[in-house]
C-alpha cells in the first residue's frame, strides 16, 4: 500500500521544496519563545487531563488522568490471604523487570557476589530497553565532555532535574560505555577507528553511540546473553504486584504473580531494585505509545502503595515522530537520530516550520501548532494528521537506517525516495519514583532504575540519556543495595496495603477496581459485553 | 469501517478486519495475549507466526505485529521454542574461531538445506552466515546476523537441529569483543573523571540559579550537523 492519492498533492510541494529547504536556515527558538510554544502546544499544559492524587505521599499533586485511575485501585491481591511466614523464594536482591536497567542491576549485584533473582513480566529482554533505536550517550570524544553534558541534560529539563542525580548521570558516562564494549556490543565504528556517534535533538555535541538503528537490541540480546551465561536466576511472566515491607517500614522482598498458573510467590529480599518501566501502555491522552506491551506502570503502582514517594508525574514526553501512515505502524517511533542527520520536518504546503535539531517537547509542541492551530497538517484517508520527515535527504537512508526502512518496505513504501508522515507519540514517563544519586527510593531498601524512576530527566528527557540512565542507576542501585546483604529484616507486612485499601474505601471508589493492571487493555467493548 | 475477513487462528474462524496486522486482528477477536506479544514494533521476536494460505503448500512466517492478515490464512503464534546455549566467558576466550567452533560444533553437521534462511522473517541469510561459522569468518556472522530478533523460527526449521540465532549470538559477541578495538580516549575520559576532574566544574553549575544557567546553556557552543 504505498501513500494513497489523497497526499500527492503535498508530496509535489514538497519535492518542489526541497532543494531550497536544503539552503533554509531556521535559527533555535529563544528560551522564551520555547516555553511560550510548549505552554500552548505541549499536552502536559492540557488542565482537563491532569488530576489531583486523592491519596498517598503525594495527595494533592497533578497526574495524568490515565496515571491517577491506577493508583487510586485496589490491589490484586488479599493481602490478609498471603502467608508471608514460608517464602518461597529467599534471596539477598530481588531485581523486578527484565529490561536493560533490571539486567545491569542483576548483573553488577552477582557480581559482587550477592544472591539476586530477578524477575520479569514477560520473557527476559522484552522492554523499552530493545526498541531504542538511536542510540547512547557517551560524551567520552576528546573535544567532548561531562560537563558539556550536564549543561546540555539540564537546560533540556528547564533546569527541572535534580542536578546532583544527573551528575551521577555524566560522570559515570564513560564507565558504561567501557563496560558495554567489554561485554561484546557490536558499537559502530568509524574506519579510521573512532566510535562513531551521532547528533540528537538538545545536544551540543555529536555523542550518541550506536549499532547501526538497533541500539537497543544489540545492547539487550547481550545483556541477556551474559545473564545466562552467569546463570543468574530469573522468573518470567512473573510481575510483582505489591511490595513487602517489615514491621520497621523497611523494604523486605515483594509478591509475584505468575500470569500462566495465577499463583502468587512471596519472595524475602533484604533489597529490592524496581526497574520496571513506565506508563506508555496506559496510553496518556490516548495519544499511541512507542512502547513496549509491557508498559503499565507497574512498578509506580506498587511503589507508591509502599509509600515511595514520586517526582514530576505530571510530565510525559512525546516524541515528535512517531508514525502515522501506514496505520499499521501507528505510533511507533522513527529515531531523533534521523533529526540529528539533517531531515526537515515539512508541512502539507512543503514548508519547514522549526529548527529540527530542538528538543523533543520543543519539536513535538511544533508539530501540534502546525496541525491543531495553523492547520497544515497532512490529513489521512482515516481523517488523522501528520507532518512529513523528509527522509530522501539523508544520504543512504536504506543503509544507516536498515531498521526502518525495511519496516517501511513491507508496505510499498521506499524511504529513500518517499517522505515518513509523523506525529507525536507518547514515549517516555519523564517522572517516577524519586532517587538519590545512588537509586534509593525514600523507602529504605527500594531502589528504582530507569523509567519508573523521576528526577534525572527533569521534565524534558534528551535523546540517548535514557539508555544511559537505566545502566548508571541499575548499577549504581546495585552497588548501593549489596551493602544491605547482612542487615537483619523484621517480621514482614502487607500492612500498607490494607491500610492504602481503607483509604480508597473511605473516598468511595469502586472495588472492582484493580492495579497493577499488568497488560493493556485492547478489548473491544461488544466483546466484553459478551464476557461474563 | 474496514470489511470484516475470515481468518483461522489455532485452527478457529474469527472474522476480523481487513488490513490488521495479525496481532491486531487476534486482540479484535477477543484474546489479551500474554505469550506472544511484545514490543508491537518488530524489535523482540515475541510474536513470531508460522501460516498457511489455502491452495498454497508453502509454509509462511512472518512476525504478528508486522504481518497483515489475508484472507482464509491460518495461523498459530510460536509460544516458545527450546534453544539450548552454550555457556562461555568472553573474558577469557583466546582463540574467538575455536571458541566457536568448541561451543557449537553442530555448525558443521549443516546439510545446506537453507530452511532457516528461507523461514527466516527479518530476510537474513541465515544458512549463510553458519557457512561463515564454518569458515571462521566472525565479522560475516556478525554482519549478516545483526538484524537477528531471536523469533526461534530459524531453529524449529534446521535439519541439523541447530540454534542458529544463539551461533550468531555468540559470534557478534566474540567479533566485538576481539576485533573492534577501544579507542583509548575512553579510558582516559574514565581515568579523567575518577581523578574528579570534571566534578568541581560540575558542582559550580549546581550551585548557581536558573537565570545563571539559562545564559550559559543559551550561549554554548553547540557542534554542526
Amino acid at each position: 500500500m504505498p501513500y494513497p492519492t489523497a497526499f500527492q498533492d503535498s508530496l509535489s510541494k514538497l519535492e518542489a521544496s526541497r532543494e531550497f529547504r536544503k539552503e533554509q536556515i531556521i535559527k533555535r527558538l529563544s528560551e522564551e519563545e520555547r516555553t511560550l510554544l510548549i505552554e500552548a502546544f505541549h499536552p502536559d499544559y492540557r488542565p482537563e487531563a491532569m488530576k489531583d492524587v486523592s491519596l498517598g505521599v503525594n495527595m494533592g499533586q497533578k497526574v495524568p488522568l490515565e496515571f491517577a485511575s491506577v493508583v487510586e485501585s485496589y490491589s490484586r491481591i488479599e493481602p490478609e490471604k498471603i502467608n508471608l511466614d514460608s517464602p518461597d523464594f529467599n534471596v539477598d536482591i530481588l531485581v523486578i523487570g527484565g529490561g536493560g536497567g533490571g539486567s545491569a542491576a542483576a548483573l553488577t549485584a552477582h557480581s559482587q557476589g550477592a544472591r539476586v533473582l530477578l524477575t520479569t513480566k514477560l520473557r527476559l529482554g522484552d522492554a523499552n530497553t530493545l526498541m531504542a533505536e538511536g542510540g547512547i550517550c557517551a560524551p567520552v570524544r576528546p573535544d567532548d565532555d561531562p560537563y558539556k553534558h550536564f549543561l546540555d541534560t539540564l537546560g533540556g529539563g528547564h533546569y527541572t532535574n535534580v542536578p546532583e542525580i544527573v551528575k551521577a548521570l555524566v560522570l559515570d558516562c564513560p564507565k558504561i560505555a567501557n563496560w558495554l564494549i567489554d561485554l561484546g556490543v557490536m558499537f559502530d565504528f568509524e574506519e579510521d577507528g573512532t566510535l562513531k556517534v551521532n547528533h540528537c535533538g538538545g545536544h551540543s555535541r555529536k555523542r550518541l553511540l550506536s549499532c547501526k538503528d538497533l541500539t537497543g537490541l544489540e545492547i539487550m540480546r547481550v545483556l541477556r546473553d551474559e545473564i545466562r551465561n552467569l546463570e543468574i536466576p530469573y522468573l518470567e511472566f512473573s510481575p510483582a504486584v505489591e511490595i513487602i515491607l517489615d514491621s520497621e517500614g523497611l523494604c523486605g522482598g515483594a509478591v509475584l504473580y505468575n500470569m500462566e498458573t495465577e499463583e502468587y510467590y512471596v519472595v524475602k529480599a533484604n533489597a529490592v531494585i524496581l526497574a520496571s518501566g513506565g506508563i506508555g501502555r496506559l496510553h496518556v491522552q490516548s495519544f499511541p505509545t512507542t512502547n513496549h506491551y509491557g508498559a503499565t506502570a507497574d512498578g509506580l503502582v506498587i511503589g507508591y502503595r509502599a509509600g515511595a514517594e514520586l517526582i514530576h508525574m505530571d510530565s510525559i514526553q512525546y516524541h515528535p515522530t512517531g508514525v502515522v501512515w501506514p496505520e499499521q505502524l501507528l505510533g511507533q517511533l522513527i529515531t531523533e537520530v534521523m533529526r540529528g542527520h539533517g531531515t526537515h520536518l515539512v508541512n502539507v504546503d512543503g514548508e519547514r516550520f522549526i529548527n529540527e535539531l530542538e528538543c523533543r517537547d520543543t519539536c513535538a509542541s511544533a508539530l501540534i501548532r502546525e496541525c491543531e492551530d495553523r492547520r497544515k497538517g497532512v490529513v489521512t484517508p482515516t481523517g488523522m494528521e501528520g507532518i512529513w520527515m523528509d527522509t530522501p535527504l539523508v544520504e543512504g537512508v536504506e543503509k544507516h537506517f536498515v531498521g526502518i526502512y525495511q519496516r517501511f518496505k513491507k508496505y510499498d513504501i521506499d524511504i529513500s525516495k518517499e517522505p515518513i508522515l509523523v506525529f507525536p507519540t507518547q514515549h517516555y514517563q519523564n517522572g517516577g519514583l524519586k532517587i538519590t544519586p545512588h537509586g534509593e527510593t525514600t523507602i529504605p531498601g527500594l531502589f528504582a532504575a530507569g523509567e519508573v524512576s523521576g528526577g534525572v530527566q527533569g521534565k524534558n528527557r534528551l535523546a540517548g540519556n535514557s539508555l544511559l540512565d537505566i545502566f548508571v542507576f541499575g548499577r549504581r542501585s546495585a552497588l548501593k543495595a549489596v551493602q544491605l546483604m547482612n542487615q537483619k529484616r523484621s517480621e514482614l507486612t502487607l500492612q500498607h496495603v490494607i491500610d492504602y485499601q481503607k483509604k480508597l474505601e473511605a473516598l468511595g471508589i469502586d472495588k472492582s477496581k484493580k492495579s497493577p493492571v499488568l497488560l493493556p487493555d485492547y478489548i473491544r467493548d461488544e466483546t466484553k459485553a459478551k464476557k461474563n | 469501517m474496514a470489511e470484516l475477513i475470515p481468518i483461522y487462528f489455532m485452527g478457529k474462524e474469527y472474522n476480523v478486519p481487513e488490513g490488521s496486522t495479525i496481532l491486531s486482528a487476534i486482540e479484535h477477536a477477543g484474546y489479551q495475549l500474554i505469550r506472544g506479544c511484545g514490543c508491537r514494533g518488530g524489535f523482540c521476536g515475541a510474536c513470531a507466526t508460522i501460516y498457511r494460505i489455502p491452495g498454497d503448500h508453502q509454509i509462511k512466517v512472518g512476525l504478528a505485529c508486522q504481518t497483515q492478515i489475508e484472507e482464509n490464512m491460518t495461523l498459530a503464534i510460536l509460544p516458545s521454542y527450546p534453544a539450548n546455549k552454550a555457556f562461555y566467558e568472553l573474558e577469557s576466550v583466546e582463540n574467538p574461531v575455536n571458541a566457536l567452533r568448541q561451543a557449537y560444533p553442530e555448525i558443521f553437521k549443516c546439510l545446506g538445506c537453507s530452511a532457516c534462511t528461507k523461514i527466516c522473517p527479518q530476510d537474513i541469510s541465515v544458512m549463510d552466515y553458519i557457512a561463515g561459522a564454518q569458515r571462521g569468518d566472525l565479522e560475516k556472522v556478525a554482519e549478516m546476523s545483526f538484524d537477528c530478533i531471536m523469533c526461534g523460527l530459524c531453529a524449529s526449521r534446521c535439519l541439523a537441529q541447530m540454534v542458529p540465532y544463539n551461533i550468531a549470538m555468540m559470534a557478534r559477541r566474540l567479533y566485538a569483543k576481539t576485533t573492534l578495538i577501544k579507542p583509548d580516549y575512553v579510558l582516559k575520559r574514565i581515568e579523567e573523571v575518577d581523578q574528579g576532574k570534571y566534578s568541581a566544574e560540575i558542582d559550580k553549575l549546581i550551585g548557581k540559579d536558573i537565570e545563571e544557567l539559562r545564559i550559559l546553556y543559551a550561549d554554548r557552543d553547540i557542534e554542526g550537523i
